[in-house]
């Protein structure tokens, strides 16, 4: 088949060759007044003019969030970034998903990272019934046949036509030792069904994770390593303790500790050892991605701190002026 | 078998409060944990001793069906047992206490009991697990004898998805293994990971979706028979 075209911003800048980064933004259980914020987080994204894209969360952790698809495509009207608009299958079937990205495509967006979802007994609507009708990578391939056939799952076509649309899946570089082989054969399943791009979940590991772009680069799909620069020490504690299968470095967690606790009561002070501290882990982990792996950008998953993109990537190029 | 779960006196109690002579029907079928003519003479007591807290008399009498769910050994078990009572408690699963509404179709029969899968016994963890779940639309055959509809809690074809953490799921607290990477170690041992590579395109639910009616081969049952009696005049 041959290779579908970059619609999106993002696939334009990885055909390019630029190391691109991606943010991103948490809608919650909000209305106009969150959806202000996250707004205002786009922007401070879209002003560094180095990060491409925004991911817009579907009810991580399996929660009652507000939908994905409104605040990306007010993301793009509002803050004039491009969404990365994650949808997951645990909550609509496969007609639902059809329809939501039609409505999806006539808005404007152009890039979906096709997830699975965590599952509702993990949320706060833990009686739910998640609708797991197909699964992420049965999800992929509705998105082909929407992209490169015109037609929904079951081969009814679209009467205006195909949609311009990039996807992507998520990876998991936590996955190690025995576990990494199917980890890294699923994700072939999904290249298969036409992904344009790969975002992997957090790692904080530079070997683990350079081994695991290593193994993944065998499918020649764009690769970004998710980083997550964590703005408070109860942010890093929280997510050692209830992220699993991921352990934050005991270095990072102390010197997060120390940044927070000798700056008792000086906001100002503590923002910037916190800062100070983040910079120092993630500047170097990035170059080395950067310069010694097959990556080909960064996801930074630095939701609500906005203040650490400047010291974080502002060594890069502003390439993003390109695109927009 | 059925893994069932008998509910507490206080809800059945709940449910034939209004009665005063009530028939209790075991089933010797395969309802796990068994509840047969012992279990109905227990729920009898209780819901007799039940009756007295609230200041009423309750008249019981236990019996028990070799499987409520067969029509012609629910009827011909019940229909004569039944005369004079204002209701039936059934001790079977969902599929009994509806089949017994059916065949005593002039009184009400109650379920005492949640019927939770259809499961097998683990023995060594004294605990029922449920290893299918009657799709119609079997995979074992590709996946090494796991069932990933089953198996897996968010019934994946192409597993394993984000929420396993060293080979456990996500769902129950990481404490029960991810049944696709069990899937992968299963085709690994026997040299098969030409069938985890594959990609299985989405289920036909159609075969999975209730109510489910299945008209087995006529050829077999008496229905051809009459039907040509009915030709032949």
């Amino acid at each position: 088949m041959a290779k579908r075209p970059a619609y999106s911003n993002l696939c334009k800048a990885l055909e390019a060759g630029h190391f691109v980064f991606t943010g991103e933004l948490e809608p919650k259980k909000i209305l106009q007044e969150g959806v202000e914020e996250v707004i205002h987080s786009a922007k401070e994204m879209r002003k560094t003019n180095r990060i491409i894209a925004a991911n817009v969360t579907d009810g991580p952790q399996g929660d009652a969030y507000m939908c994905s698809m409104v605040p990306s495509y007010l993301v793009q009207r509002e803050a004039e970034i491009e969404a990365v608009w994650q949808v997951a299958v645990r909550d609509r079937n496969r007609v639902a998903l059809f329809g939501d990205i039609l409505g999806g495509a006539v808005l404007g967006l152009k890039n979906i990272l096709v997830l699975t979802g965590d599952h509702t007994a993990l949320g706060d609507n833990k009686k739910a019934r998640p609708a797991y009708d197909i699964d992420s990578t049965q999800f992929c391939e509705l998105l082909k046949k929407m992209i490169d056939e015109g037609t929904d799952y079951a081969g009814k076509e679209i009467t205006d036509g195909k949609i311009e649309m990039n996807y992507g899946c998520v990876a998991n570089p936590n996955a190690v030792g025995d576990y990494m082989e199917p980890e890294i054969l699923k994700v072939g399943r999904k290249v298969e069904q036409g992904i344009d791009f790969i975002q992997t979940q957090t790692a904080f590991d530079i070997d683990i994770a350079k081994n695991f772009i290593n193994e993944l680069s065998r499918y020649k799909v764009p690769i970004l390593l998710g980083v997550f620069p964590m703005k408070s020490y109860g942010i890093a504690w929280y997510f050692d303790n209830y992220i699993p299968g991921v352990s934050v470095p005991k270095d990072l967690l102390k010197a997060l500790k120390t940044a927070e606790k000798e700056n008792k009561g000086d906001k100002k002070a503590k923002y910037a050892a916190l800062d100070k501290v983040n910079v120092e882990f993630f500047k170097p982990f990035i170059k080395e991605i950067k310069d010694n792996s097959k990556a080909s950008g960064v996801h930074c998953m630095a939701v609500e701190y906005e203040r650490l993109f400047q010291p974080l990537l502002g060594e890069y190029p502003e390439y993003v002026k390109e695109f927009y | 078998m059925i893994i069932t779960k008998q509910k507490s006196v206080e809800q059945i109690w709940a449910m034939i409060k209004d009665y005063d002579k009530i028939l209790i029907a075991g089933c010797d079928g395969c309802c796990q944990p068994p509840r047969s003519i012992n279990e109905a003479k227990v729920l009898g007591q209780l819901l007799e001793l039940k009756a007295k807290t609230e200041g009423k008399e309750l008249k019981w009498k236990a019996i028990t069906v070799l499987r409520q769910c067969d029509d012609r050994i629910a009827a011909t078990t019940c229909r004569t047992q039944v005369e004079g009572f204002d209701a039936v408690v059934s001790l079977a699963c969902g599929l009994g206490v509806v089949m017994m509404n059916k065949v005593l179709p002039d009184i009400l029969t109650f379920p005492a009991q949640d019927s939770h899968f259809g499961g097998v016994q683990n023995l060594g963890e004294n605990s029922f697990i449920q290893y299918c779940e009657t799709c119609g639309n079997c995979l074992l055959g590709v996946t090494g004898g796991v069932c990933p509809i089953a198996g897996c809690a968010k019934h994946l074809s192409n597993g394993p998805c984000g929420g396993t953490v060293d080979g456990m799921c996500e769902v129950g607290g990481y404490t029960r293994p991810c049944a696709w990477i069990e899937i992968y170690k299963r085709l690994k041992k026997f040299n098969r990971l030409d069938l985890f590579t594959i990609y299985r395109p989405a289920r036909d639910y159609r075969s999975a979706t209730s109510p489910a009616y299945m008209t087995i081969n006529k050829d077999y049952t008496n229905i051809k028979e009459e039907e040509e009696e009915k030709a032949n005049g």
